[in-house]
């Protein structure tokens, strides 16, 4: 049985990658968003998860419209940064957990979630971005990492409620890992993407900080209402990219029904995006 | 699959459903071809030659010599497909924003910063936005 030390929502945006890896953290722009998620940085400090969970999309890097998985588990030792189209990030490769990584593909798939096994891959901004945004500039990342890799590319994604769910059975099947570390195992959940933004067509620049607010507050309070959002509401009223967000439900699911509100972070813009953090852990 | 979708009175929006994967499969899988560093070397020496590799239509090879990124979004493409053309071309998300919405980029990036494009009066098509009067 591992310990689940929290769980941490945030935006993936690739311009804040880009603003660490060139040093533009100071400049006017970036200051604020850097400064306001410092708090955030010092509880994951104080943390020292040996594994974080990063629930994230792959943006035609590693997947293309050739094969579209929509629940993918990343289960090797190592994942290499992804060319984009514009060369790879230079940040660290992501080391995995395979043991730990093969019990959740079995648990999970022995509880019906029927997700897609995955030895090789290369990982995008969607999830180096947020380690970035929690760990900032280390020579390596201070954790393993398994990456579970959702599809909200190709219309459709699957619902709040599977991934609720889904987070539901991982926390099962963490509770349930008998490996060699399992005793001494802190695990941190990212459910990462949004939140309002719409990078396409005329409508793109969107922006609704009134519904990532919300959305915070019933992700927290009430979840298996939250889930039940359909897909035309996020498009509608968060823009085509914020739906994403569904994926902040897994992070949800994996941890108790009671949860405490650590950290709450809101920030426009970064990019084209409404960026939010927040920190959850169990009550 | 159903002709029409809930979601299409949502005004400039491109829902990248089945419909659009049909269409723009080619289209999204020449950017796809992008991400490889050779690739883009080949592509930028003769972009005709490089698009003759690829099944597109002859509207989809002239939005893509034309740089039309709204055009492109019409005829199937995926923004985080065509987006890596943009890359190549030095652009950022601000500018092809701009381009598609028929603003500048600095003028889409200044948007930003004053906190977006409100979702009031961009539910849906035909709806009013606050201030208008009729």
């Amino acid at each position: 049985m591992t310990t689940v030390v929290g769980g941490i929502g945030t935006s993936h945006v690739p311009a804040v990658g880009a603003a660490i890896d060139n040093g533009k953290q100071d400049e006017p722009y970036w200051r604020p968003y850097f400064e306001k998620i410092q708090p955030a940085r010092e509880w994951m400090a104080a943390q020292q998860p040996d594994v974080c969970i990063v629930v994230y999309n792959d943006h035609a890097s590693a997947f293309s419209l050739q094969l579209i998985p929509t629940f993918a588990l990343g289960v090797a030792a190592e994942f290499q940064p992804a060319d984009e189209g514009y060369g790879p990030r230079q940040v660290p490769p992501v080391l995995g957990h395979p043991e730990l990584a093969w019990h959740l593909a079995e648990s999970l798939i022995g509880d019906e979630f029927d997700i897609t096994i995955v030895n090789e891959m290369d990982v995008d901004h969607g999830l180096t971005v947020p380690l970035s945004v929690m760990f900032g500039e280390p020579d390596a990342w201070p954790c393993r990492v398994i990456p579970l890799c959702v599809n909200v590319i190709q219309y459709p994604p699957p619902s709040g409620k599977r991934c609720l769910s889904l987070g539901r059975a991982i926390r099962r099947a963490l509770d349930s890992y008998a490996g060699s570390d399992a005793d001494s195992l802190k695990i941190a959940v990212f459910g990462t993407g949004g939140m309002s933004h719409q990078l396409q067509g005329e409508r793109a620049g969107l922006v609704n900080v009134d519904f990532d607010l919300a959305f915070m507050d019933e992700l927290i309070a009430e979840p298996d209402v939250g889930c039940l959002r359909p897909h035309t509401a996020y498009i509608r009223e968060a823009g085509s990219e914020g739906i994403e967000l569904v994926m902040w439900f897994v992070m949800r699911g994996v941890l108790d029904d009671d949860v405490d509100e650590v950290f709450r972070m809101h920030h426009v813009p970064t990019s084209n995006t409404s960026n939010g953090l927040l920190i959850l852990q169990n009550a | 699959m159903a002709a029409v979708r809930d979601y299409d009175d949502i005004p400039g929006t491109y829902v990248f459903d089945g419909r659009r994967a049909q269409q723009g499969y080619h289209l999204n899988m020449f950017c796809m071809s992008l991400n490889a560093a050779a690739n883009r070397e080949r592509f930028q020496a003769d972009e005709p030659a490089y698009l003759d590799g690829y099944d597109l239509t002859p509207q989809q090879r002239q939005a893509v010599l034309d740089r039309d990124w709204l055009g492109l979004l019409q005829l199937g493409g995926n923004i985080y497909y065509t987006f890596k053309l943009a890359a190549l071309d030095g652009l950022s998300m601000q500018d092809i924003g701009g381009a598609m919405s028929g603003i500048s980029g600095g003028e889409f990036t200044q948007m930003m910063i004053d906190g977006g494009r409100p979702v009031d009066g961009n539910r849906r098509v035909g709806e009013s936005r606050p201030g208008q009067t009729s």
